[in-house]
């Protein structure tokens, strides 16, 4: 029997229901096929709702799914039917609040697609194998982004300051590119 | 896939939409990865190129083996670079390649000095890639450096390692248990996460030693656990202990309930809702349990977050179903919730006040309802008129307004799903609540004159054939009917055509007219539609003669007695002969559950050949199918078939079980009997029934099973004779004979001999309950009333000492085999006394009631008073003769 908290799935989808990045941790969708299937299910299910301030909520066979829109960016977090919601939400909320911190506010398709090194590593920071592992905003931004951070710093210690330095670092890289 | 993001944006300007990926090809990707063989390694170049390759396999793009390997291998490479990011990268593309156990090797050196490195990211990724990499024979050789890293004072890598253990305790169990206790100490660490993580493995580890985790749970329940993760966690293993102690003990005072409802009280709103949601899930909860977690979810259905809203009603939309009255409190909330802007939250709003509401708020609701509908998704609507159906069996009296509001909704827009969906709603309706009949065949009378499903059309055609002639006035739906031979395409005139010829059957006034409409179908243009007619006229015609009404009779309603499926493989592999194609020949039923089979089935539109199956019970399943077979064709109506009682072990040769089916006079045992040995094809399958120990039965007839092939059950029928409507019970024991063939497995064909052969199976019961049908009443207190007080039968009977009050109500209902009403078959777990209302419909037709009320002492022993009212007084003698036996 499985106890913890498990998340079936993360997704960040555009605002057509592309897909910019997905990680999936169960295995309710063993192709590629009908991963996408379910993406375009989500992603149609909750396209006319207004998610921009709020987290919203629904639920799709037999999962519930949290999600929160921000300009062209949909974020979506998969749990099974059994699953506390708000547990669902908390791993959102960390996942969305990284996201802005590391792409400096401009949450929108083509930073995320220009830092996408970042969105991957914000997910490996989140859910390890469907097991949340970090909620906090600041600390998963702060790991996502550690690039120019100094590595001996122990990485629970990092303000803001540090993941906007590192933030900052590579936007630079990416104009500079 | 190559090219996925090369395409317009329809937001901006002509130009084309901005991406770093644009053009990606999966080669080109492959051949850039090249660069990490440098012997100068560019950090940042490398990184991207490992984003490229991410992004790739994201996509859903697969790479071969072959390319898979080659890239491993140079990323391996990419471990001498000092840069933090590239080596971050690094361990994540490591992950998503899986390299098999051979390529494991080349990097396992390497990380295993990053574990151990001084940098903490080094360390916790390396931990976390390792143990995704690994298998059990490197695992012992680094149990040591994880161990370590579980008391780590750096949080990161001590989850690492926590997590990691939760994942390799599947693939090697005995290693991690080695662990416990240094994530004993993790469980005891100030940061947050990690004891949440320590908690989780600690409890994997121990699952299975039940004295442990009470202890575990025990402990920390007093103590303060800092994060709401590990408290939710801890909620829920407090739950599981108190399953597993209501399996083992019956002692009244529930534990760890205070533990519950502190967290409550909790500052973390997923705590509360965890701590709200255990309680309302617990083993017979009782209302004083559940006020508590009632109240809090109460306050946050008024939440600004939807996410709160949406968690609360779900939870109390559970709850409904068990305990409708303790959810009274929040219809108010939840009302309003019905202009709720997520729809989910609105939809199951309605579902549950539709579950809770009352006879005199039905009407209110259903105003609110059709603002509502018109907004929502089919989806959402399905699941209201769902709803809706099961609140019109409920409150029967309601019918009017609840079919105004099927019939309203009917006529607006909708897909295939949500139309069926209230078409098969209205059918129910009708057939269990009698007074709706008519009113409701002129909702679909209406429906089908503007539907644009074939199916729907078809199946409301049948069934209007089979309901429309024993109404008041056949007449007025001939109309609809015949508009269908002008209006629609061949396979809805051909059910038209059908539908016709059974109300002129039935209907000896209108026959002339019939006829006349039934000869211009002669001229249609499809030739199913004018062979139809053309047969229903000639039957139509056979004025008089009794023998051939009979016929024909059976011809229009009977059903056909083998499932289509069966038909059409038979008739596939059936070759053009001299022979003529025998129906007889044809397995029948494929499962011995119709229903589902039926339901199965409805999703494919019927062909022409045979007359579309309207939706059926079970029950309706099996009065076709009993009705089909000449021997039992005379017994009458059937008044109850019970549920299939298992009559071999499972995983035997033959399964078999049985269903008995009850008329006035005779009883019917349906033997649904399986051949699970492929080699083996069985040949006149009969089941020879000892009745000696049931003396008031005589055998009646039998009918064999000619043939049961591997895997395709097949039915063996035996009848007896009793006493008219008397309960008669007794025991039959049962064997099963049979023809054994060998079958050739390479060609499929059996051997021409077979051997003799029978198989003992287990004895069967004809029990008092066979004799009755559960049917619920709505307000039992008013038809209790309107019995004649004249017939009621009161006596008090002891039943001994039983583990609880619950189970005693249990046996009681089991042994009568009536319907509880009013949710009273549930029993407060501490309760020392409980009343249970009871209803039901015995043998000829007649109403019962019975109230039981039950009290136990302290020694558990329990005694009931029984009082039976039923419109004939030797029922209810009869019911306490039942009670006083069993």
């Amino acid at each position: 029997m499985e106890l913890p908290p498990k998340v079936k799935n993360i997704l960040l989808l555009d605002a057509e229901g592309k897909r910019i990045a997905v990680k999936y941790y169960s295995d309710d969708w063993p192709t590629n096929t009908a991963k996408e299937a379910f993406e375009k299910a989500v992603f149609t299910k909750t396209q006319k709702t207004n998610a921009r301030t709020e987290v919203e909520v629904t639920a799709l066979e037999n999962n519930i799914i949290v999600y929160k829109f921000a300009q062209d960016l949909h974020f979506f977090v998969t749990g099974g039917e059994e699953e506390n919601e708000l547990v669902l939400a908390s791993v959102l909320q960390g996942l969305f609040d990284a996201v802005n911190l590391l792409l400096r506010g401009n949450v929108d398709k083509r930073e995320a697609l220009d830092n996408l090194d970042l969105i991957f590593l914000c997910f490996d920071e989140i859910i390890d194998g469907g097991i949340v592992l970090e909620t906090d905003a600041n600390v998963i931004a702060g790991k996502a982004g550690i690039n120019s951070v100094d590595p001996n710093a122990p990485l629970s210690e990092q303000t803001i300051s540090q993941a906007l330095a590192t933030a900052r670092e590579h936007f630079t890289k990416s104009l500079l590119k | 896939m190559a090219q996925p993001l090369v395409k317009k944006d329809d937001d901006h300007d002509d130009e084309l939409e901005y991406s770093p990926f644009m053009g990606i090809e999966k080669g080109a990707v492959l051949q850039e990865a090249r660069v990490f063989n440098d012997p100068q390694l560019d950090p940042r170049r490398c990184s991207q190129v490992i984003t490229k390759l991410l992004y790739l396999l994201n996509q859903g793009e697969s790479f071969t083996k072959v390319e898979a390997t080659e890239v491993f291998f140079s990323v391996t490479k990419l471990f001498q670079s000092k840069d933090t990011g590239l080596r971050r990268m690094v361990y994540l593309i490591i992950k998503e390649l899986s390299p098999s156990a051979d390529e494991v090797i080349i990097v396992t050196s390497s990380l295993m000095k990053d574990m151990n490195s001084k940098i903490d990211m080094y360390r916790a990724n390396a931990i976390r890639v390792l143990c995704r990499i690994i298998d059990g024979s490197l695992l012992t050789q680094i149990e040591r450096y994880l161990k370590q890293a579980i008391v780590d004072k750096n949080p990161v890598v001590s989850s690492a390692a926590l997590v990691s253990g939760l994942h390799l305790l599947k693939t090697n169990p005995e290693i991690v248990k080695r662990w416990s206790n240094e994530v004993q100490e993790a469980v005891q660490s100030r940061a947050a996460l990690v004891q949440f993580h320590a908690l989780a493995l600690l409890h994997q580890i121990r699952q299975n030693d039940r004295l442990a985790v009470s202890k575990l749970v025990g402990t920390l329940t007093r103590g303060a656990v800092r994060s709401p993760l590990a408290q939710c966690l801890l909620i829920r293993y407090t739950s599981q202990i108190i399953r597993d102690m209501a399996n083992h003990s019956q002692s009244g005072e529930r534990p760890f309930y205070d533990f519950l409802e502190s967290c409550l009280r909790h500052k973390a709103e997923m705590v509360i809702l965890e701590a709200a949601r255990a309680i309302t899930e617990l083993d017979g909860v009782t209302s004083r349990e559940l006020t508590p977690a009632i109240t809090v979810l109460q306050l946050f259905l008024s939440s600004p977050k939807p996410v709160l809203r949406f968690a609360a009603v779900r939870t109390l939309n559970q709850v409904a179903m068990t305990h409708p009255m303790a959810v009274t409190n929040c219809n108010i909330d939840m009302e309003s919730l019905i202009s709720d802007q997520n729809r989910s939250i609105a939809t199951l709003a309605i579902t549950t006040l539709l579950k809770t509401g009352n006879e005199s708020s039905v009407e209110r609701l259903m105003k609110q309802i059709t603002n509502f509908m018109s907004d929502i998704a089919d989806e959402f609507k399905i699941v209201v008129v769902d709803a809706i159906r099961s609140l019109c069996l409920k409150f029967p009296l309601k019918y009017r307004s609840l079919m105004n509001f099927l019939s309203n909704i009917l006529r607006e827009e909708g897909g295939f799903e949500y139309k069926r969906a209230i078409v098969d709603s209205i059918v129910t309706i009708i057939r269990d609540i009698p007074d709706a009949k008519e009113n409701g065949l002129l909702h679909l009378c209406e429906f089908i004159e503007d539907c644009e499903f074939t199916y729907l059309s078809t199946q409301i055609l049948h069934f209007l054939g089979i309901e429309g002639p024993n109404t008041s006035d056949p007449s007025k739906y001939i109309r609809y009917i015949y508009n269908r031979v002008h209006l629609e395409n061949a396979t809805v005139r051909a059910a038209a055509v059908c539908t016709l010829a059974k109300f002129g059957f039935m209907v000896e006034a209108l026959k002339p007219r019939i006829t006349v409409l039934l000869k211009r179908c002669i001229y249609d243009s499809d030739d199913e539609v004018r062979d139809r007619a053309t047969l229903y006229l000639s039957i139509l015609g056979n004025d008089g003669l009794v023998d051939t009404d009979k016929d024909s009779k059976e011809f229009l309603f009977g059903s056909l007695e083998v499932p289509l499926v069966n038909m059409e493989t038979s008739l596939k592999n059936y070759e053009p002969s001299e022979e003529a194609f025998d129906v007889d020949s044809v397995p029948k039923e494929v499962k011995s559950q119709p229903l589902a089979e039926k339901k199965a089935k409805g999703k494919k539109p019927t062909g022409l050949g045979a007359p579309p199956p309207a939706p059926v019970s079970g029950f309706d399943a099996y009065e076709r199918l009993l009705s089909a077979i000449p021997e039992f064709a005379t017994f009458g109506k059937l008044f109850k078939s019970s549920s299939p009682v298992e009559l071999t072990e499972a995983e035997t040769e033959y399964s078999v079980n049985v269903v008995k089916h009850i008329f006035e006079s005779h009883i019917v045992f349906q033997y649904n009997c399986t051949n699970t040995v492929p080699q083996q094809l069985l040949e006149r399958v009969n089941v020879i029934v000892d009745a000696s120990e049931a003396e008031e039965f005589s055998e009646l007839s039998s009918k064999e099973l000619n043939s049961l092939p591997y895997d395709s059950p097949g039915q063996a029928f035996v009848a007896f004779e009793k006493p008219e409507g008397v309960p008669a019970v007794g025991k039959f024991s049962n064997t099963l004979t049979f023809i054994v063939k060998e079958v050739d497995q390479n060609t499929g064909e059996p051997e021409d001999d077979g051997v003799e052969d029978e198989y003992q199976l287990e004895d069967l019961e004809v029990v008092s309950a066979d004799y009755m049908v559960k049917v619920g009443v709505s307000n039992f207190r008013n038809a209790w009333e309107n019995m004649d007080p004249e017939n009621e039968l009161v006596d008090e009977y002891g039943l001994g000492q039983r583990d609880s009050l619950a189970e005693a109500v249990k046996a009681v209902t089991d042994i009568l085999g009536m319907q509880s009403c009013e949710g009273t078959e549930t029993v407060a777990s501490n309760a020392r006394s409980h009343t249970c209302l009871l209803s039901g419909l015995y043998i000829g037709n007649v109403k019962v009631l019975v109230r039981a009320q039950f009290g136990m002492d302290s020694t558990k022993e329990i005694v009931m008073k029984l009082a039976v009212r039923a419109e004939d007084r030797s029922v209810s003698d009869a019911i306490h003769t039942i009670v006083a036996c069993g």
